[in-house]
């Protein structure tokens, strides 16, 4: 689950971070009396939503006095910003974030990772602060200075300073550091992060370090012990059909095809979408029905396929081991009976109780083909498409 | 000869009063695997599927000798679960459960490491050797006895892989769902060294996927240390960066972990790919020249 940089920094301070001072802000009367009450003479406006590249889209803006602040938030708020990060329709901006600035005189990278070649949390430094990481580390590897986390003991001063000399940091700001990176490692381990970036980590020219952004992942799988943390879901940062098959335990992605896929397991649903494409056709989404299916879910499932009104065809391909393929026989039946389907659709079933599941299929007198293995299965979706289209 | 698991493998499941220990212990005996008791933390004494329950793995290890256990317990206890098999005396410990938080599994896996225990999964399929014992959630009867050993990070894909293997007469030594999570028991290459060390195992199909730099790590192990022929799909071409494609460790973040590196790297190493899912089978004969 990805947090809004308001958010990250709120949890930042709360760890004994340095952070701006500043105000969230949801009206734009809000931002005017947000930018009043700080002390800066200029502040920074900055558009609230979960992708990356907004201040190349337009979502980041220095204002020099509260009526500024209050006509930028106007143009902002309500409106999607589209990003290089985000599809063509963006996310929305719900809130906007007002900061007080300072003078940069130097930017530096601070990350933290779970690092699954070394199986433990790895701490990334640079002194390349402002740029994609990922290009440094491509075309810079050596400039990327990494800790590694000791399970027993977490992060030792020692590493703290070991990378503060590295990023050429001196004097005050050495202890500076190492608080700051004691603060964000105890941070990521008690909240259970999965992805924690300051980019940058900005040293002013009185010589102290502060955040200027942050960007949090949190584990998904540890959501359940961490109420704080549910609380700051945004769910109008998510894809919508992503959003209503995540509330039936689905796993979905859209995708920009037109051959709708239900398939169970997360690697076999991601073979059939190859396979459509190797056959020549383009698969519109990714969709894990899970080893629990049931009618409805099944059900649930076709019918937030066809809500992509890109879908020209709709691939069926079960291996029951846990799952019964009648019961999925009986999910597609009940679907096409509630929504009614208009697109082809082909199924192939596998495994446990295929045999049944298919006699279902074709006594049910439904517009459906069957299939016999997964190749056959793709070749018939991407011929019936491609004819049709 | 298989690998991890044979017919005198006496396994005990942790859980077993629940309804996937249940249900998937009742399939496991159905199969002939040696189940010797089980784990319920409070209902020790009392007796499950005919089965001996005990309060702890402890205790069951010491009253059955099993040699492994196996886990489906709920994600929030998993780390628990892991760290009590390892320290009771198990050999091997299966975990199917998905959606474990990483960082329990970080700290699960080091104790698993002290204690020289082997661990799978998490959220995997479990382990089979054909005719012999069955470990996890797969369906028994795709499977056959024979010569292929097949190692995956896909439940469902690795079912593919064993129906191919099937229908072409080929079998399988032990196939090993090694699991989607970003910090697996059991690694590719560790897989790897157990097949090229077994008699019974005459190719190898490996299963990748999208995400994490395994299947390189594993590219470079096979040229250096892998004499017999290695077969390899990797899913998720198709697979847009930056979206978790089901498994947690499904990702292609930062620009790596893509399927097409892993091809690249695979291919380098001698192995034989295929881009089609649809002929896992078909690559091992390649392979082979079977």
């Amino acid at each position: 689950m990805n947090l809004h940089e308001y958010q990250a920094k709120a949890l930042f301070k709360t760890y004994g971070m340095p952070v701006p001072n500043n105000i969230v802000a949801g009206t734009p009367a809000e931002a005017r009396q947000a930018a009043e009450k700080l002390t800066t003479d200029k502040v920074v406006v900055k558009a609230q939503v979960h992708a990356g590249g907004r201040g190349k889209a337009g979502g980041v803006k220095l204002v020099d006095t509260p009526r500024e602040a209050e006509d930028y938030a106007q143009s902002l708020l309500g409106t999607n910003l589209v990003t290089i990060q985000t599809d063509a329709d963006g996310q929305p901006i719900n809130t906007v974030l007002v900061e007080e600035t300072c003078n940069i005189a130097n930017e530096l990278y601070l990350g933290m990772v779970i690092d699954r070649a070394s199986q433990r949390v790895v701490v990334m430094a640079s002194t390349e602060g402002g740029m994609e990481i990922e290009t440094v580390a491509h075309e810079t590897p050596e400039k990327i200075l990494k800790a590694t986390l000791n399970p027993l003991v977490g992060i030792m001063p020692f590493q703290c300073r070991e990378l503060a000399f590295g990023l050429g940091l001196s004097g005050q700001q050495i202890k500076q550091f190492t608080s700051l990176l004691t603060g964000l490692c105890q941070l990521f381990v008690e909240k259970d992060l999965a992805l924690v970036e300051i980019n940058p980590l900005v040293i002013t020219s009185e010589g102290d370090l502060i955040c200027l952004d942050g960007k949090i992942n949190v584990d998904g799988n540890a959501l359940y012990r961490h109420k704080d943390l549910q609380a700051l879901r945004d769910k109008s940062q998510e894809d919508e059909r992503e959003l209503r098959a995540s509330e039936w335990d689905l796993n979905y992605v859209a995708l920009e095809g037109n051959i709708g896929c239900m398939v169970n397991g997360a690697g076999l649903a991601m073979a059939t979408m190859d396979i459509i494409k190797l056959k020549g056709g383009q698969p519109a989404n990714f969709l894990d029905v899970g080893g629990g299916a049931t009618k409805e879910r099944v059900a649930e499932a076709l019918k937030i396929i066809l809500s992509d009104p890109e879908v020209k065809g709709i691939l069926v391909n079960i291996f029951g081991g846990i799952v019964r393929c009648d019961l999925i026989a009986e999910g597609v039946i009940a679907a096409v009976a509630e929504v009614g389907i208009k697109v082809p659709v082909v199924v192939r079933l596998e495994g446990t109780k295929a045999a049944e599941g298919r006699a279902l299929l074709d006594k049910s007198g439904l517009n459906l083909q069957s299939a016999g293995d997964l190749g056959d299965a793709a070749q018939k979706i991407v011929t019936t498409v491609g004819a049709a289209s | 000869m298989s690998v991890l698991v044979n017919k005198s493998t006496k396994v005990i499941c942790q859980g077993i009063t629940g309804s996937q220990g249940t249900f998937h212990s009742e399939q496991a005996i159905a199969y002939g695997t040696q189940m010797v008791g089980g784990v319920t933390p409070g209902k020790g004494g009392t007796t499950h599927l005919s089965l001996p329950v005990f309060n702890t793995v402890r205790n069951a290890v010491d009253q059955t000798g099993a040699d492994a256990t196996v886990i489906y317990v709920p994600a929030a206890f998993c780390k628990d679960s892991i760290i009590e098999a390892a320290e009771s005396g198990v050999q091997l410990i299966v975990c199917i459960t998905e959606g474990i938080p990483t960082l329990d599994m970080l700290e699960a896996r080091i104790a698993v490491e002290q204690n020289g225990v082997r661990l799978i999964g998490p959220n995997c399929p479990g382990i089979i050797t054909p005719a012999e014992c069955k470990i996890g959630i797969m369906p028994g009867s795709i499977h056959q006895k024979g010569k292929v050993g097949i190692v995956s990070r896909s439940g469902t894909l690795t079912y593919e892989c064993v129906k191919q293997t099937s229908d072409l007469g080929y079998g399988q030594s032990t196939c090993i769902g090694i699991g989607g999570d970003p910090i697996p028991g059991t690694s590719f290459v560790d897989a790897l060294a157990l097949f090229e060390a077994d008699p019974q195992t005459e190719a190898i199909l490996m299963v990748g996927e999208i995400g994490g730099t395994a299947e390189e790590e594993a590219a470079d192990f096979i040229k250096s240390n892998v004499s017999k022929p290695v077969a390899a799909y990797i899913a998720g071409v198709t697979a847009p960066p930056g979206k978790r494609m089901g498994h947690a460790g499904a990702i292609i973040a930062g620009g790596k972990g893509t399927a097409d590196d892993k091809f690249q790297a695979l291919e380098a190493a001698g192995v034989t790919i295929t881009r089609s899912p649809a002929e896992l089978g078909q690559a091992v004969k390649s392979a082979t020249r079977w």
